[in-house]
């Protein structure tokens, strides 16, 4: 698997997500040879673990099943898994790149029957579900996993669990004898897809996130709508698993404030706009939404999406910050806050408040090996000190799925023109 | 013409460049974004005092509404807890340019004259300077026969036991009426206090005529 020939003409991807995929599909695509280094199991990223993405409302798996297929079918992408890069040397047209590459203890052997999870009987945190749920120690990451294989939780390597997980195996998938390495690849240009993560709510002191168990952030939503996640579909609130029927919205919860992240991250009031469509999905008689918000960027063409919810009778839209929250005797949180329109307190108790979280750049406080130049935010700067380090998605700037893949279209380009001048194919 | 005259006359439809030339922080109205975190978190908010919140001021100073700006009450509220400072998402310092709309409205001579806030500051301050130390019992009863004698009598009778038990742990000395203690320098003071007077006037004055 890690045996494999890379030349100052291949393109290093670094990260597997919706961006990565696409940056070694398009180089691929035109004959460049491509390495696609993913940090987790399996492929797909941040959408993957969306329920619905807008503005169709789609299922995100559609769209990954089509990167998935050109990615089978295609020779030149060596995709690799729990891998992630330690050091960046050498310079434009002529990089090594050190790759950590972590122990799965399955081998290629594996058909996913799935007898070693049902052998184990040890129980992790499921990082999937953002760890509101938990999985057996010998798992598949998710349910269109790629590469479809399992994987077995170091926690249990040397417990009698993993044993029992290579006995279960019929096909002699299971090797525990697997330990980390670190290899060498040569590449002409890297391109740096690593994505974005939630800001750390719990920052955000006046909202209560870790203090009041009813409070949670837009992609906890995702993944409670979501049939695959830990309520099997059903939006059920954390602490008592009461049907969350009047929930509110809470817009820039870390974005746009100087105390958190100073930058829009673009894509949470469409998120948001979005997930009240969840709320009547699940609820169609009486569900309710409540969004506050400074004010309503539906970024690009969205803002017919706006305007439909907003006639929607079971939204309200409150233009208001809000101050802080606290939790009654029942445990709802209730907001507080000013209304600006009219200048009216409200202090008004939900069922579940969704905190829509900001963007963070994966990049942001990691130690990039090598030089990159960033903004403020932390986002990779096309600048030309980067060399051939292109940034491309959510690495590169706040992106929605749509936008992310034309960026990293865009950082395919710039790295096969690199090593085309590698290949003296271009001046 | 007096000194409100005068500005009014000078800034004529710009009151956002007003305050943001007169007031101490002025310069920081614009960068609101009317997010209403400031007034959401002001502990005096959710009791009737405040007129207009401190996001609803900024925006009536971009809208040029002078009067209702300065003859209001409202910034006299703020209690200086900083709790708006610190959850601005855009870095205002809004206590500061609270105090600042409050003492511009002051030196014009617009700030409502009975406001509790303004009223006591005022008498503190003559309080303190008149013996370089703060007579607590005549501070106090000043602030009790603000609305009348009547008024004070009634205010007065309703502190009578707060009042007899602090004369009993000998922390009101009744004799402070008459004059009270004071500083050792007192010609020291008064110089002092002149020379800060003639500094803070001339800075005003450059900056009004500027």
């Amino acid at each position: 698997m890690t045996e494999h020939v890379a030349t100052n003409e291949t393109i290093l991807v670094v990260g597997g997500g919706i961006s990565g995929m696409t940056a070694a599909l398009e180089a691929a695509e035109t004959g460049k040879n491509v390495v696609l280094v993913e940090k987790n199991p399996a492929l797909g990223g941040r959408t993957s673990q969306l329920y619905r993405y807008f503005p169709k409302l789609c299922h995100p798996t559609c769209g990954l099943e089509i990167n998935l297929r050109r990615l089978k079918n295609n020779p030149r992408v060596r995709v690799l898994t729990l891998a992630e890069v330690t050091g960046i040397e050498g310079s434009t047209g002529n990089y090594t790149v050190s790759v950590k590459v972590k122990p799965r203890y399955v081998n290629e052997n594996c058909t996913a029957c799935g007898d070693c999870g049902r052998a184990v009987e040890t129980m992790v945190d499921d990082p999937f579900n953002y760890n509101l749920g938990q999985h057996k120690a010998a798992f598949l990451p998710n349910a269109m996993a790629y590469p479809q294989r399992y994987v077995l939780d170091p926690a249990i390597i040397g417990t009698p669990d993993a044993d029992k997980a290579k006995a279960a195996c019929k096909y002699g998938a299971i090797d525990l004898d697997m330990k980390e390495e670190t290899i060498q690849v040569k590449a002409g240009a890297v391109v740096w897809a690593t994505g974005w993560q939630p800001y750390d709510a719990a920052k955000i002191q006046p909202y209560g996130y870790g203090r009041f168990k009813n409070v949670i952030t837009s992609v906890e939503f995702e993944r409670l709508a979501d049939i695959h996640g830990p309520t099997g579909g059903k939006i059920l609130r954390p602490s008592d698993g009461k049907e969350a029927k009047n929930i509110a919205f809470i817009q820039c919860a870390g974005s746009r404030d100087e105390n958190h992240l100073r930058h829009c991250s673009r894509i949470c009031c469409m998120a948001s706009l979005k997930q009240t469509h969840y709320v009547r999905e699940k609820y169609p008689e009486d569900g309710k939404s409540t969004i506050y918000y400074i004010d309503i960027r539906a970024i690009d063409r969205f803002e017919d999406f706006y305007q439909k919810v907003q006639a929607d009778p079971s939204v309200s839209f409150i233009k208001s910050k809000v101050a802080k929250i606290t939790e009654d005797e029942h445990g709802n949180p209730v907001c507080w806050g000013v209304n600006t329109e009219g200048y009216k307190r409200y202090t008004t108790p939900h069922d579940l408040v969704v905190l829509a979280v900001g963007m963070e750049p994966s990049v942001k406080g990691i130690n990039i090996p090598g030089h990159i130049v960033a903004d403020s935010s932390g986002f990779i700067e096309a600048d030309p000190a980067n060399g051939a380090v292109f940034g491309a998605g959510c690495a590169s700037n706040a992106l929605d799925v749509n936008r992310a893949v034309q960026s990293a279209t865009a950082a395919a380009l710039r790295a096969i023109q690199v090593v085309n001048k590698v290949a003296k194919a271009e001046a | 013409m007096s000194a409100n005259t005068a500005m009014a006359e000078k800034y004529r439809n710009n009151f956002l460049k007003e305050i943001e030339e007169q007031v101490e922080m002025g310069d920081w109205v614009k960068m609101c974004m009317q997010c209403g975190v400031c007034s959401g978190s002001c502990p005096t908010n959710f009791q009737s005092a405040w007129e207009h919140p401190p996001q609803e001021l900024f925006m009536m100073i971009r809208a040029g509404k002078r009067e209702e700006v300065l003859t209001t009450t409202s910034m006299w509220n703020c209690t200086s807890c900083y709790n708006c400072i610190v959850r601005c998402p855009r870095k205002l310092p809004i206590t500061h340019i609270m105090h600042g709309i409050a003492e511009y409205a002051h030196r014009l001579g617009m700030a409502p004259k009975m406001q509790p806030t303004r009223f006591f500051s005022g008498l503190f301050w003559k309080n303190c300077t008149h013996t370089g130390r703060v007579n607590e019992l005549k501070l106090s009863m000043g602030l009790y026969f603000k609305d009348g004698f009547g008024a004070g009598i009634k205010e007065g009778m309703k502190m009578k036991d707060v009042a007899l038990g602090l004369l009993k742990a000998k922390r009101l000395n009744p004799f402070e009426l008459l004059g009270g203690h004071k500083c050792k320098d007192q010609k020291g003071i008064q110089a002092m206090l002149k020379k800060a007077y003639e500094i803070e006037r001339s800075r005003k004055a450059a900056k009004m005529a500027g």
